[in-house]
């Protein structure tokens, strides 16, 4: 079961655990912009992960409201929406603001686990490779078959070259 | 291997055995793995997904060459199939009810399972029976090397691997225990324990994962941060964690039988009872009272039915698993009929079976 924002129904993306006085919880769940709003109305110095991180993050993206990954076309307020990313490359472009959701969620903000073994293959050609599969997708949707298939064809030369 | 066939087995996590088996009941470690040259699964189409499909089961087939896994094309499964791998812990939820294009690869011993365009374009799940966090985590790890010989893996030096939802980047592990905590429940103890893993950042949630209630007492323990730790602090952090709740779990069973056994063994007792004749009932409360006689054969409270039949009901009493084993659809109240006709046989044969066996070796009980 997913949970629903208390304050709208859109998909909960926040959730909050309240220590009650009498050492009872209470179990809230928002979607990004209620949740910041009820950590504004509640902030306080024993909250500091989450309630600094949220402004912060909602300031940088309100600042730059264009914000949007070339590779897969999502926005931040997109992400904010669904709390899914659109692609790997989504880490580097949204980076500064995503990095105080990081640290909230994670406390650290480096991985410091498991490394592949394989040499990180070309990130360039990687990125390259997603825009392409995006813009067949977009092809396909107004049935301009022809450039799908030019499009094809390139992705196929592409793997083929790696 | 068929579905059916599966139906009648008891599977992995239930299987009752392994290390502290009547507390731990499972062990399981996930990784989250995305393509390195695709968009996450909310952003790709049919295309790439089956592209996507069509890479990962080629590598899939190459590495296990030997001890072939099967596949299960997710998104052509009946939504009854669907329900009965989740029941069976081989698949998420969310992965039942997603769209397009999706599959897993199961191991025939239900330990290993490999969701295809879940969340992350791959999900690995390593699961056992009993406390055993750290062989999983060993089995994934193997499996994760060879699957990284073959493709390549979003990851960056900074992040780590890069999955779709920040809660899992990093390591992309989630390493949990499944627990049975009866008596931590009924001495209303539970909260505190939650309270004080909350602090240590795990996180509890309920049988199927978030959000889902802790049916039967059973509760899963896992780790929320994926960023920042190693996979092996993750496993350790576990490690200290579980010991002590089963200590507490034990202390608090032994305290019920010093302090209360009458009320406790007339609970049990009791619980018994309604499911050796109930004429209807719920899977809900099924589990609640299998819960309680599984506690009351562990504490030799209840001597004529092992603990084996008590792990196989909690399986085969799933809305999916009896619809599976009835051999056709049921709904509500039918199926609440079905099942209590179905606790009523198994129990009445356990306990010929169990009185056979006192007949032939009186010091068996």
């Amino acid at each position: 079961m997913k949970f629903k924002c208390q304050l709208c129904g859109e998909r909960a993306v926040i959730h909050i655990t309240e220590i009650e006085s009498n050492d009872d919880v209470k179990q809230l769940h928002f979607c990004y912009r209620h949740a910041q709003e009820y950590l504004k109305e509640t902030e306080s110095p024993s909250v500091e992960g989450t309630a600094s991180a949220m402004p912060e993050a909602a300031a940088a993206a309100e600042s730059e409201p264009s914000i949007q990954c070339p590779v897969c076309g999502i926005t931040f307020e997109e992400f904010r929406q669904s709390g899914r990313l659109g692609c790997p490359y989504d880490y580097e472009i949204f980076r500064d603001v995503l990095k105080p959701l990081l640290e909230s969620i994670h406390g650290g903000l480096r991985h410091v686990g498991k490394v592949p073994r394989r040499v990180p293959a070309d990130t360039r050609r990687q990125t390259e490779l997603i825009k392409l599969r995006q813009e067949i997708q977009q092809a396909i949707a107004v049935e301009d078959y022809e450039r799908a298939a030019k499009l094809r064809d390139k992705i196929e030369s592409m793997e083929k070259g790696s | 291997m068929d579905l059916n066939d599966l139906a009648t087995r008891n599977g992995e996590w239930l299987r009752g055995d392994g290390s502290e088996a009547d507390i731990v009941i499972s062990s399981r470690v996930r990784l989250a793995r995305n393509l390195a040259d695709f968009p996450f699964c909310s952003r790709g189409g049919e295309l790439e997904k089956r592209e996507i499909e069509t890479q990962l089961r080629r590598t899939i087939t190459e590495i296990n060459a030997e001890k072939p896994l099967v596949f299960f094309d997710v998104g052509h499964l009946t939504s009854l199939d669907r329900q009965f791998l989740v029941e069976r812990q081989l698949i998420s939820r969310e992965h039942a009810s997603a769209e397009g294009s999706r599959s897993v690869a199961i191991a025939p011993e239900e330990d290993i399972s490999l969701m295809v365009n879940e969340e992350d374009h791959l999900r690995l799940q390593v699961l056992h029976s009993g406390y055993s966090i750290r062989q999983c985590w060993e089995t994934i790890n193997k499996l994760d090397d060879a699957i990284e010989e073959k493709v390549s893996y979003a990851f960056s030096e900074e992040f780590g691997y890069l999955t779709a939802c920040p809660t899992n980047v990093g390591t992309g592990m989630r390493a949990s225990v499944m627990l049975h905590l009866p008596a931590l429940a009924m001495t209303k103890q539970i909260d505190r324990v939650f309270r004080a893993l909350q602090k240590i950042q795990l996180a509890v949630r309920g049988l199927y994962g978030e959000g889902s209630q802790a049916s039967g007492d059973f509760y899963q323990i896992s780790n929320n941060i994926t960023l920042g730790k190693t996979e092996e602090e993750i496993i350790s952090n576990i490690e200290v964690v579980v010991p002590t709740i089963v200590n507490y779990e034990r202390t608090a069973r032994r305290g019920l039988i010093k302090e209360n056994k009458q009320t406790l063994h007339d609970r049990v007792s009791r619980a018994y009872g309604t499911l050796r004749s109930a004429q209807t009932i719920s899977s809900e409360e099924t589990m609640q009272l299998l819960s309680s006689v599984r506690m009351g054969v562990n504490l030799n409270l209840i001597e004529d039915v092992g603990i084996d039949l008590i792990n196989d009901l909690f399986i085969h009493s799933q809305p999916a698993h009896l619809q599976k084993l009835e051999g056709k659809e049921l709904e509500g109240e039918d199926r609440n009929v079905a099942r209590a006709s179905y606790l009523r046989r198994r129990l009445a044969e356990g306990r010929t079976n169990g009185e056979k066996r006192a007949n032939i070796d009186p010091s068996a009980q």
